[in-house]
């Protein structure tokens, strides 16, 4: 039963609820129109306290595509947290007029709070460096829809998976499911942090850690590439320096399988050349397509209106 | 040879990892104490080299799981006439609010001050836990 649970991790739903979704995105994806009312009446709450594009656009359409309305911020400084209010108050106060929240926090943890003191489900839209569930809905939903399947894969994630939350969400969701592999590309000092290897040494799940992408993209069925991020360093000499070393190009196309698979959650600054954009291999478009009709579906599910 | 007299009543931590002792007995309230307290740094130890050891002549009443945070391996000895009556080794608790602080800045219980700090123990022999909010590790005697 999904309905009126909160979404902060992307373990919070078993594999089975998570398949729920999915049939349910699935349906969607064959005919939108046919849920053009679902959530008439129903009001999303977008509380974005940090600047996002892509998901903030994906939730808002996903809602008014489903029939309901949104209201939200989209920087903190427009609203009351600008006065210094707390993510519980904020919240409370939200909860008495949406039937459900949609936060990104730059501060890792907050949606976990908000959802402490919310009647209404709370859906983390990503919490500083820390966890992108609905990213993960996304990338499971575009990797069964192409590869039929979600398990027994090769998983390679390339870039910053230090502070790449939605590499974490990733790697923590696809964990669960029975033989997938990870290989993870990055240099020394964007390694993922000590909590997600310590999960997978704890179950059992074969990793590798390495430097050079060239090196294994041949072995992938799955390629997640990653934009190093400017608004996670301390400084700038680091973001200079790290900025370009793992850049997906035609050459590098050349070493992988036939039927691997380029995804990418968005906006990409020059990690991905666009010298493969028409590669039939490279999804990260098709996949943000993938994200909305995912959270359409987990709005739906959440409101039991599905 | 340093000499400090054997306590009649009272409690001996024993087996600190050197260098902790002086962490514990902050914690402890120690250097607030109207009774007799000795903090022994850096004594000879067959199994750990070296090691600290705390002496309370006094029969106080204190959280035993607080010890276990900063150093799990030490020994509890309960004194009474000069004589070793029990001896209490502490268990690392599964659960813990507001006794480890999130040391991750980018954490929210870094902001939102009304938060409890709240770990969970996610591996007992290692003794690490984990922050609640962002996943953070904290492992016990070396964070």
């Amino acid at each position: 039963m999904l309905k009126g649970r909160h979404l902060l991790d992307p373990t919070d739903f078993s594999p089975g609820e998570l398949d729920e979704i999915f049939d349910f995105a699935d349906q969607i994806i064959q005919s939108p129109a046919q849920y053009n009312h679902l959530c008439d009446s129903s009001i999303l709450a977008t509380l974005f306290y940090e600047p996002s594009t892509r998901t903030r656009f994906s939730f808002e359409a996903a809602m008014l595509r489903l029939g309901g309305n949104v209201v939200g911020f989209s920087e903190p400084t427009s609203s009351s947290v600008a006065k210094g209010e707390s993510v519980a108050d904020t919240i409370r106060t939200v909860a008495c007029y949406a039937d459900i929240i949609v936060m990104r926090h730059p501060k890792e943890g907050a949606p976990r709070i908000a959802s402490q003191y919310s009647p209404v489900p709370v859906i983390n839209a990503g919490d500083g460096g820390h966890l992108h569930p609905t990213q993960t809905l996304t990338d499971l939903l575009t990797i069964r829809f192409v590869k039929h399947q979600l398990t027994g894969l090769t998983i390679g994630c390339c870039g910053d998976l230090k502070f790449g939350r939605t590499v974490h969400s990733l790697i923590k969701a696809a964990s669960r499911y029975l033989g997938n592999r990870f290989v993870l590309i990055s240099p020394k000092e964007l390694r993922v942090p000590d909590y997600v290897t310590a999960d997978l040494a704890a179950k059992g799940i074969a990793y590798q850690e390495v430097e050079r992408l060239d090196d294994v993209i041949g072995n992938l069925d799955i390629l997640y590439m990653t934009r190093v991020q400017k608004e996670r360093f301390f400084n700038e000499d680091d973001y200079v320096r790290l900025k370009d070393v793992y850049i997906l190009n035609a050459e590098k196309m050349r070493l992988a399988r036939k039927d691997m698979i380029v995804m990418h959650p968005l906006p990409r600054v020059g990690e991905i050349s666009y010298d493969i954009d028409d590669d039939p291999r490279a999804y990260y478009f098709k996949q943000a397509k993938f994200g909305m009709y995912a959270r359409m579906a987990l709005i739906a599910k959440l409101l039991g209106v599905s | 040879m340093l000499t400090i007299t054997s306590i009649k009543n009272g409690i001996v931590i024993d087996h600190i990892r050197a260098g902790l002792g002086i962490r514990m007995f902050y914690q402890l309230g120690l250097d607030k104490a109207d009774y007799s307290v000795a903090l022994i740094m850096n004594a000879a130890s067959t199994r750990l080299g070296r090691k600290d050891i705390i002496k309370i002549e006094n029969n106080v009443d204190f959280d035993v799981t607080m010890l276990a945070l900063i150093d799990p391996n030490v020994t509890i000895n309960v004194i009474e006439d000069e004589h070793i009556v029990r001896k209490v080794k502490p268990e690392l608790p599964d659960r813990v609010e507001d006794v480890i602080k999130c040391k991750n800045p980018r954490c929210v219980t870094s902001v939102e001050k009304y938060v409890p700090h709240v770990f969970t123990l996610v591996n007992r022999e290692l003794g690490q836990y984990r922050c609640q909010y962002c996943d953070e590790i904290y492992t016990v005697g070396k964070d």
